[in-house]
């Protein structure tokens, strides 16, 4: 019960029905999932292109050939992946950056897949880089940052999005429900126009 | 708009007590230390969702208890707005407004102004720029949300920025790339606060010159001036001049948070020179300014809540002070005052009526007969 509740998101009282329920069931069930459980740390480990979370080198969005090469959004975490891959409107692929810069918390660019992000379209240029951080002063400093970098770079037309949102503070992409996402993923803004004047 | 109806529970020392407010003019009297001052403050709270003299909401609560409340009753536009105030020990502030929770305190601040004068005005004088910049800061969030906002963003950017450089000094390395994105930001926000300060200021300027001579009666050459960075000229370039200094120091030397207010009479500084007299007529012509201020520009006549201001003006200042706020360009008055009868003549001698309550050791008793007159 101890380890349920160092879990995030379980208190004590979800931790005392997960045992209870446990001991309900069927002996080979507690096992199926001490054995998932097992197998999550051993064999699940990081997209060697995208930083998404996979079982083999490639995840599944890097390795699937009928979706676009030419357009990569570019995201906090997995959790964003989650959201986007859910509205089923976007048919390019990602790119996890594990997080955004924040001096105060110790965050800082190299902290983050920014070098690889570079590294990747200098290997493989495309259409459209579109930049799916939260519109918070971190998410606007993070995409400034790369966006600045990836100029520095003088790939030929490259084309710079945001998802089309509101401002306002606090927002968390995370928790912005799928119509507005699948919107807004499909109506996305120049990056210069979003650039807060 | 005016407060009809005041409650209290457990707040400082208050067990209970239910006022029901005169629409124009109200005087708590009593001692020093018997409540008065907590009334008025009660009322600041419903306003601006913090009480105006701790800034610990915690040790507004009575003594031996763990929660309390403020809740009033105002009259807005023919409408009655029920504010609720709530605040339990450990736990988040919680603010409704006519049953319906705030998300963000923010959003009621502004809603029902008040302006309080009271003897701790005179730290505006005597402290630090930090003072000022509060004294502006809190007057023009209560009409400019975006203002706001952007001096809460300002400050998350400085706390990032001052990092980096925190950071650039410990490890002996130091990126302009990774600085520049947040300058950017820093610079964007200090200029949009930095021209909202200056034009409130500018405006400021000619009603407090007005109501300071009308005060004080005296032709005195009284002046408030904006001091900060940016009149100088363009914040970036400042920014980038001080980039060495900042390292050195580790932490952003210039900005809007450096801004301040010089108070001068006759030229030379208020704080060296003045006398008792003048500064206290300085402090209240400044609070009459913002309320002419925040009037002009919401239409609302904000509450004006006097905290005993008589101590130190003589009867004169006092007369025309009262005869001043009693005029129809002010709304209502909450008045705190040690002696009664004082209070009672003033408003006799100008012919305006008073609803006078008795404060003693954390109870309120409406005078009898300052209600019958009412009837
Ligand atoms: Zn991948």
């Amino acid at each position: 019960m101890a380890e349920f509740s160092r879990l995030p998101g379980i208190g004590k009282r979800t931790a005392l029905r997960l045992v209870l329920h446990l001991l309900k069931t069927a002996p080979e069930e507690p096992e199926k999932l001490g054995n998932a459980l097992v197998r999550l740390r051993k064999e699940i480990r990081y997209c060697s292109i995208c930083h998404n979370i996979t079982e083999r080198e490639t995840c599944a969005i890097c390795s699937n050939p009928r979706r676009d090469d030419a357009v990569i959004c570019v995201v906090e975490d997995i959790r964003d992946v989650i959201a986007i891959e859910n509205t089923n409107q976007y048919n390019g692929k990602y790119h996890v950056l594990g997080g955004i810069i924040s001096p105060m918390d110790g965050i800082g660019p190299s902290d983050l897949a920014i070098d690889s992000l570079l590294v990747r379209l200098k290997e493989h240029p495309v259409r459209e880089l579109i930049m799916a951080l939260s519109a918070t002063m971190e998410g606007d400093t993070t995409a400034f940052f790369i966006f600045k970098k990836i100029a520095a770079l003088s790939l030929p037309d490259i084309r710079f999005s945001t998802i089309a949102r509101g401002v306002s503070v606090g927002d968390e992409l995370e928790y912005a429900d799928e119509v507005t996402l699948g919107r807004s993923i499909l109506h996305r803004v120049p990056y210069e126009n979003s650039i807060p004047k | 708009m005016f407060l009809r109806k005041l409650t209290l529970v457990n707040f400082r020392n208050y067990p209970e007590a239910e006022l029901n407010l005169d629409p124009f003019a109200n005087a708590f009297t009593g001692g020093n230390g018997e409540g008065k001052t907590n009334l008025l403050d009660a009322v600041h709270y419903l306003s601006m969702c913090k009480s105006y003299f701790n800034p610990i909401d915690a040790q507004s609560i009575r003594f031996g208890e763990d929660f309390f409340m403020i809740q009033g009753s105002f009259e807005l536009n023919q409408n009655t707005e029920n504010i609720h105030c709530g605040i339990k020990r450990n736990q988040k502030k919680v603010f409704k407004r006519n049953q319906k929770e705030y998300d963000r305190l923010a959003d009621h601040i502004g809603l029902l102004p008040v302006v309080m004068v009271s003897p701790t005005d005179t730290s505006l004088i005597t402290e630090g720029s930090e003072e000022r910049r509060k004294f502006l800061d809190s007057i023009i969030s209560q009409y400019d949300k975006l203002y706001l906002d952007d001096l809460i963003l300002y400050s998350r950017v400085l706390t990032q920025r001052n990092a980096i450089l925190k950071q650039a000094a410990q490890s002996r390395t130091f990126e302009q790339e990774a600085i520049s994105p947040w300058d950017l930001q820093l610079i964007r926000l200090a200029e949009k606060i930095h021209f909202v300060r200056k034009k409130f200021i500018a405006e400021l300027i000619p009603i407090f010159q007005h109501y300071y001579s009308f005060i004080s009666g005296a032709k005195e050459n009284v002046e408030v001036h904006y001091e900060s960075q940016l009149n100088a000229g363009d914040f970036a370039v400042l920014l980038e001049k001080s980039i060495g200094k900042d390292r050195a120091l580790q932490y952003t030397s210039v900005g809007i948070h450096k801004d301040d207010l010089a108070f001068h009479i006759h030229g030379v500084p208020v704080k060296r020179f003045a006398s008792q007299g003048q500064q206290k007529s300085f402090l209240i012509a400044l609070k009459l300014a913002q309320f002419d201020f925040i009037r002009n520009i919401k239409g609302i006549k904000p509450i004006l809540l006097l905290d005993d201001i008589f101590d130190k003006l003589d009867d004169l200042r006092v007369a025309r002070l009262m005869e001043l706020v009693s005029k129809d360009n002010f709304g209502q008055l909450l008045i705190s005052d040690t002696h009664p009868e004082r209070i009672r003549k003033i408003f006799e001698d100008i012919g305006r009526s008073i609803r006078c309550f008795s404060v003693e050791s954390g109870t309120v008793k409406a005078d009898e007969n300052s209600i019958a007159e009412k009837i």
